[in-house]
């Protein structure tokens, strides 16, 4: 029996939408699949829905986080065939959904554990308690890159938003089907709209906005070529946004999560 | 169209007689979706990188920034006042805007603060934003809004136009007038409680034969505000009416413009409609408070190249 054929056309993800690109141009990077070139104004809206999302999240308590993190993982694994044929399939396409699901397990752990990890009580020379706490820095831009589809992507979005980041991701652009996928299972996974948007296009179309766009916070380098990381640096020490370098294996650490958050010390007067 | 050009002399003599009766206006009946379908166009124009910067800088300069709250405080005020003559402190290419738009109680504040700038001090008045007040309270309240302010906001009485008290709206509007001289008078029709855009037009025109100077959409207390087919009908109002009278009245959208975009389209609105004579502060103005921001944002991205930071600009 042959039914008719249904194809699913593969879409950004911006504030809890599947959308086109602004540009409506498109590009085949894999074979029949025709993917949304995102543009500049994708790349702006991206960052108001981020921007806009970004405090009810944090404000969310670490353990809520961790909630739908993990929510996010239960979905992942019901939509395991499609991510798989995403990937292309076979045994290394399952290896790679496996390590996105410990990743997103293990970041949704770490989630209410970073203020142990990374706070501290001080001790200071004088009557005063004085803590520090780390506090997520706001929205980041992701470049996730072609090493792999979709366990750069996953670990490092996983590890951004534990911690109270808006996340704006620029997933592979070589092979974009997984990572836009992914869009479907973080808007199931109950993720609220606009803490992770994703982005597919051409690497040069949007890095040069993102690294001069004074409304990004930190940039993500994970996936950048030398060549990207230092454009990328270069436009973003304007604004004095930090960056954080390209990666070689997607770590399960929380210290990654800790580098994308901003250390917060208060002073306490004794006795009040 | 051609429905809404008056005779000339049918004007005048209704003039003449100086009756405050409504006019053959009354009886217009507009399409709401031809209506709605024009205000779509002005907001799907592609304004390029020059026009912008000057659509930009135009917006600025027929900003009246507003700040209408019960927590306001002179304090708050001060700061507002601040930032409307000097929108960025370190950088003066950037405009003033046209006025201060307070309350009665804060006139005398933002007149101190604004004393020897090009920035007016505008006030509502007339029990803002309801207008639910007796008539004697309104007059007294526009004249002592008139002994600060250069300019005055009052709001129609939206309940007796309702009723069909036409005359009594005109009447009031015409006393207000009176009561704060050469002042500047701005009408609030608050086209979201008439109930349709033949309200709108009957309205627009009631106060501009009343005495307005401007006709303003809303108080920006209640939603639906400011709309572009409300708009549409507006402009259209003033144009017939400056083509039956010979006298130019001036627009005012206010309430929920909060980006740069959406008040291009209103420039663009009205240049289409009545013409560019009416992009200047002495006939356009955009009510608004956090617009200003919004449009220092675009002439920063335009200028450094880069989309900016809400962060990066001053507050009130």
């Amino acid at each position: 029996m042959t039914g008719p054929t249904v194809t699913k056309t593969p879409k950004l993800y911006i504030g809890g939408a599947f959308v086109r690109s602004e540009s409506g141009l498109v590009y085949r990077p894999q074979s029949a699949a025709n993917v949304p070139r995102g543009s500049r104004k994708d790349l702006r809206e991206a960052v108001r829905a981020a921007r806009r999302a970004q405090p009810g999240w944090a404000g969310l308590t670490a353990y809520n986080r961790g909630q739908v993190i993990y929510r996010v993982a239960e979905m992942m694994e019901s939509a395991r065939s499609s991510f798989m044929l995403a990937l292309g399939g076979g045994r290394q396409a399952g290896r790679e959904v496996d390590s996105c699901l410990e990743a997103l397990v293990f970041y949704a752990g770490a989630a209410d554990k970073l203020s142990q990890l990374g706070g501290s009580v001080n001790s200071v020379a004088g009557p005063f308690f004085n803590f520090t706490i780390p506090e997520p820095v706001g929205v980041t831009f992701l470049v996730a890159g072609d090493r792999r589809a979709l366990l750069p992507l996953v670990t490092h979005v996983a590890a951004a938003i534990c911690g109270g980041n808006a996340v704006v991701a620029l997933v592979s652009s070589a092979r974009p089907l997984p990572g836009l996928l992914l869009g479907e299972t973080l808007q199931t996974g109950d993720v609220p709209p606009g803490v992770v948007n994703l982005l597919s296009g051409m690497p040069e179309d949007l890095l040069g906005w993102a690294g001069s766009h004074r409304d990004i916070d930190l940039i993500d380098c994970c996936g950048c070529d030398p060549q990207e990381w230092r454009e990328l640096a270069e436009a973003a020490a304007e604004s004095v946004t930090r960056v954080l370098p390209p990666e070689t294996t997607p770590a399960l650490t929380p210290s990654l999560s800790l580098r994308m958050m901003e250390m917060k010390t208060v002073w306490h007067p004794v006795g009040l | 169209m051609d429905g809404w050009v008056h005779n000339r002399d049918q004007m005048r003599n209704s003039a003449a007689a100086s009756t405050l009766s409504a006019t053959p206006d009354g009886a217009v009946s507009l399409d709401q979706v031809a209506v709605e379908a024009r205000a779509r166009l002005f907001s799907s124009r592609s304004v390029k990188r020059g026009s912008k910067l000057f659509a930009c800088n135009l917006i600025i300069t027929c900003t009246d920034l507003t700040t209408l709250e019960g927590s306001d405080t002179r304090g708050r005020v001060e700061v507002l006042c601040a930032k409307a003559m000097r929108p960025v402190p370190d950088d003066a290419t950037i405009p003033a805007v046209a006025a201060v738009c307070v309350y009665p109680s804060q006139a005398a504040t933002a007149r101190r603060c604004l004393q020897g700038s090009p920035v007016v001090v505008a006030s509502v008045a007339t029990g803002f934003p309801s207008g639910q007040v007796p008539a004697e309270v309104k007059i007294a309240e526009a004249g002592e809004a008139a002994r600060f302010a250069e300019e005055i906001d009052m709001v129609m009485d939206r309940g007796a136009f309702l009723e069909g008290r036409h005359l009594k709206v005109q009447q009031e509007i015409a006393g207000v007038k009176e009561a704060i001289g050469d002042r500047h008078l701005k009408v609030i029709l608050e086209t979201g409680e008439l109930g349709g855009l033949d309200q709108v037009r009957r309205a627009s025109w009631l106060a501009m034969e009343a005495g307005a100077d401007f006709i303003k959409t809303s108080t920006g207390k209640i939603q639906p505000a400011a709309t572009l087919p409300v708009a549409v009908v507006m402009l259209e109002a003033i144009r017939d009416f400056a083509w039956a009278t010979g006298r130019e009245i001036g627009f005012k959208p206010a309430g929920g413009i909060r980006s740069a975009k959406q008040a291009v389209a209103y420039l663009v609105a009205v240049n289409e409609i009545l013409g560019d004579r009416w992009l200047r502060p002495q006939r356009f103005r955009i009510g608004a408070s956090s617009l200003l921001n919004d449009v220092l944002m675009q002439i920063y991205k335009e200028r450094r190249g880069g989309y900016q930071s809400p962060q990066d600009f001053s507050e009130a």
